[in-house]
């Protein structure tokens, strides 16, 4: 044994936050580790989608604000749109199979709650790290855009990119807590086909909702992804309602919450019995 | 115990043909999607919803939609080039994902080659999957486009032929770059090379909208061969290029064929 | 090969990975029946061994046979005529426990009514019956490995390969595993088999090689590897720590013309010797009083140890 020069003690985290700052290591570790096998996802597969459909499908689409709800161009239009979808990609990907992975491949939670963490410490620091990727990705989505004059104004650009963080939130807790309590990976594929696709190809983004079957249109306009578009597109295009941003807050802000409490209670569920 | 008081000196001695171990690496996976048979069932959905949000939602604000010199409707434009991409998508989801897993985590290859199956045999059953599964999706798909009535001719119905070509096209050469992964992070790779194909080879707009140099380098991928064989069949305006379309994917296929099982030999036989 | 009892023949086997040679040249011979061990640490070439005697790994140098056959050539008959059991499960984890042993079974191209007999017959041999239909996931690990052996045995192979056949099991699990290979022995078949625990090699193998950085450094039946390495008795003596002054270097010095070999560890020391009791006595002759003996015969381990070191391999 070495010889010690001071006593240090090991404590317990007072709060989930404090608990989660102590897995701050291990996730920067994990990303440096892993940041190759995302770069093409979370910078490049999103300017794609602007260059195909905004510049050269736009190229065939003509710019009547009436039709684009209120957007003077199909690249305005469809930038905020994939913006927004691409805040909820990101978050896919970052809690479906890693979440799963966690608890039942490498067991890394069971790691990491064998330490004075808890639980809900443990769900804030994935959390964190999922928002970091959002924050990133879609940071990199706003800078590469705004050249293209797809921003009405500097202050709604920083907006618009705030609002991808309650978008990814809203997204991370609900989604984290399903595969939190999943037993095995096969429900995934059909998260990504009846959930993430569908809600990138029909939430607005790519076109109106008002161009949807009315029932269509009730039901898009239900989804967590068009109340993100639009929020968004408000800022983006400098037209904001502002009784509608306090809607589209409320709705995100609250299935964050509910998600947040669902993710405990299915994770401690797993992990505990 | 009949079984081990016979078991000495009497043996399995019959090498399977070619077709009879396919068909049982064919079986191996039916029995496999037999419990998750609705992540089989819902990979006909992907390209559907494609059709339904770009060709018919993002078709309403498209006006005066040229194509050879005639105003068409842009969901007719749209429908086979989403019928080529979802067999490339189907294709090398099973190709590098599916086949990776068999290849590195439950190492069941290890587990047939201890077995009379060779090389060969796993590199040929494993893509005769992934091509049957893509030829009853673009069926499927083809039902669909009949019933909107994007169909415009009855060379429509070699369509699925023509998927399984880009099956085979794609699956062959995935699997080979497969072999060649580490890791799960090396398949970005594969969405670097796909997903520009996706959007860009005459998928969702004409090659026209490109200068000419980068028009040149489009027309030279696999998926733009597909799309525009497909496009030739549905709307009935076949030409030599079509042939041409037809010998660039079988040549593809059966050298990544090839490939698959060199690395197969390379990696699994040590 | 006109020799119809030689079940695998090697003659300066080799094999290498680039520039490194894991197998340097072995003989063996295995005949019909026997039941045949390669034991030897970590990295000792074991492995590399047995996936050439599989006929999945091509042999580097030297000449090979299996069952009289060529596994360069022969490949796929070679292997209709084995089983194989790797050392780590390789079970098809997307299937049911009974699909997982009927898939296999076809894989040899075996009549689909004739595997379906054959796979009711293993399941009762291993004990599985009752999880004919779970999911492999949910198996613990001792039926896992049952289902790996019952799965190597649907060809109803003459050679029968285990490459470490019980690590990582529970006591119970590998008594399972010992019994169901004891029958299969009892009913002709022929085990090869590698492990580096000394009690399966002594309860299972009738003849086994000792292995170490790729080469055969002993080679025997059991008893006649210890009687050769090893003395008959090792005597095992503990001092206690107010005699640590005295180091056990120094005892050692004391005491090692008693023993035919005197082995020091951090917490004992090993006499080896024909008569341990009589050793012991001559110790306590000589005013040493350790605080604990044991006296015991000398096993499988004693002889490994001494081949192949104590040094940890990895």
């Amino acid at each position: 044994m070495p010889d010690r020069t001071d006593d240090v003690r090991s404590t317990a985290p007072s709060n989930p936050i404090a608990g989660a700052a102590r897995m701050f290591d291990y996730w920067a570790i994990l990303y440096r580790r892993t940041w190759k096998g995302s770069v093409i996802t979370s910078f490049v597969s999103p300017l794609l989608y602007v260059l195909a459909m905004g510049v050269l499908l736009g190229g065939f689409i003509q710019g009547d604000p009436s039709e684009l709800e209120g957007a003077t161009s199909y690249l305005d239009f469809v930038a905020p749109g994939l913006l927004a979808a691409q805040a909820m990609t990101i978050v896919f990907g970052e809690v479906t199979y890693p979440v799963m992975g966690m608890v039942k491949w490498h067991r890394t939670y069971f790691g990491m709650t064998a330490t004075s963490l808890g639980i809900p410490d443990v769900i804030v620091a994935h959390l964190g790290f999922v928002l970091f990727r959002v924050a990133l990705s879609c940071a990199v989505f706003v800078v590469v855009m705004a050249p293209f004059g797809v921003f009405a104004s500097v202050g709604g650009a920083l907006v618009a990119f705030l609002v991808q963080l309650l978008v990814g939130l809203a997204f991370a807790t609900p989604v984290y807590a399903l595969s939190a309590g999943l037993k095995n990976e096969s429900p995934f594929a059909l998260v990504y086909r009846l959930g993430l696709i569908p809600l990138f190809l029909f939430s607005g983004a790519f076109f109106p909702v008002a161009n949807l079957d009315r029932w269509m249109e009730v039901l898009a306009k239900a989804t967590p992804l068009w109340h993100g578009v639009d929020l968004t597109r408000m800022f983006t295009l400098g037209q904001v309602d502002w009784s509608m941003v306090a809607v589209h807050v409320a709705y995100l802000g609250g299935l964050a919450l509910l998600g947040w409490f669902w993710a405990v209670r299915r994770l401690t569920k797993r992990m505990v019995s | 115990m009949s079984i081990l008081t016979t078991s000495v000196g009497r043996s399995a001695r019959s090498p399977l043909s070619p077709g009879d171990a396919a068909g049982l690496l064919l079986y191996r996976n039916f029995l496999a999607y037999r419990r998750a048979w609705y992540i089989f069932v819902s990979g006909f959905l992907e390209p559907v919803l494609y059709l339904f949000s770009i060709g018919v939602g993002v078709g309403q604000l498209v006006t005066g939609f040229e194509f050879n010199g005639e105003t068409i409707p842009y969901a007719d434009f749209v429908a086979p080039g989403m019928l080529a991409a979802s067999a490339m998508n189907g294709t090398i989801m099973d190709a590098t994902f599916n086949f990776f897993f068999k290849l590195k985590y439950n190492k069941l290859f290890d587990q047939m080659l201890a077995t009379p199956l060779t090389t060969m045999d796993i590199a040929r059953g494993e893509l005769t999957w992934s091509l049957l599964r893509g030829g009853l999706y673009s069926a499927g798909f083809l039902v669909v486009m009949l019933a909107m009535g994007l169909v415009g001719s009855w060379w429509a119905l070699l369509v699925v032929p023509a998927a399984l070509l880009i099956g085979l096209a794609f699956g062959g050469v995935c699997m080979a770059l497969t072999t060649f992964m580490r890791s799960w992070q090396d398949f970005e790779y594969i969405t670097l090379a796909t997903l520009p194909m996706f959007l860009f080879s005459a998928t969702f707009f004409p090659v026209t909208a490109f200068p000419v140099v980068l028009r040149w380098v489009v027309e030279l991928t696999p998926l733009y061969r597909g799309v525009v064989l497909c496009r030739e069949l549905t709307t009935g305006a076949l030409s030599w290029g079509s042939a041409v379309s037809v010998v660039y994917l079988v040549a593809m296929g059966l050298v990544g064929l090839l490939v698959v099982r060199r690395r197969l030999d390379k990696l699994l036989l040590t | 090969m006109a020799d119809t009892d030689s079940m695998i023949l090697a003659q300066g086997l080799r094999k290498s990975f680039g520039d490194f040679e894991a197998v340097k040249g072995i003989d063996v011979d295995v005949r019909r029946g026997e039941a045949f061990g390669f034991l030897g640490p970590n990295g000792a070439g074991k492995s590399s061994t047995m996936r050439m005697i599989a006929a999945v790994s091509p042999v580097s140098a030297g000449v090979l046979r299996i069952l009289g056959l060529d596994p360069a050539t022969d490949g796929p008959e070679i292997r209709a005529r084995i089983g194989v059991c790797p050392q780590e499960d390789t079970l098809d984890t997307e299937l049911t426990v009974r699909d997982n042993l009927y898939v296999y079974g076809r894989y040899f191209g075996l009549p689909r009514k004739e595997v379906r007999q054959r796979v009711d017959e293993l399941l009762e041999f291993v004990q599985l019956t009752e999880k004919a239909s779970a999911m492999v996931e949910d198996l613990s690990g001792g039926m896992k490995r049952r289902l790996t052996i019952a799965r190597s045995l649907v060809n109803r192979p003459e050679v029968l390969l285990l490459d470490e056949p019980t690590t990582g099991l529970d006591p119970q699990a590998r008594h399972v595993v010992w019994d169901r290979l004891f029958r299969l022995k009892q009913q002709g078949v022929t085990l090869v088999l590698t492990t580096h625990y000394m009690d399966e090699a002594e309860q299972l193998t009738d003849r086994l090689v000792v292995m170490d950085k790729g080469l055969i450094v002993a080679e025997g039946s059991p008893l006649s590897l210890i009687a050769e390495h090893s003395t008959r008795e090792v005597a095992e003596l503990r001092f206690g720590v107010a005699e640590i002054g005295n180091s056990h270097e120094a005892i050692a010095g004391k005491v090692a013309d008693l023993a035919e070999r005197v082995e020091v560890l951090p917490d004992r020391l090993l006499l080896y010797t024909a008569d341990g009791e009589e050793t012991i006595a001559q110790v306590h002759e000589r005013g040493l009083e350790p605080v604990a003996t044991l006296v015991r015969r000398s096993t499988l381990e004693d002889v490994f140890l001494r081949l192949t070191g104590r040094t940890l391999v990895d």
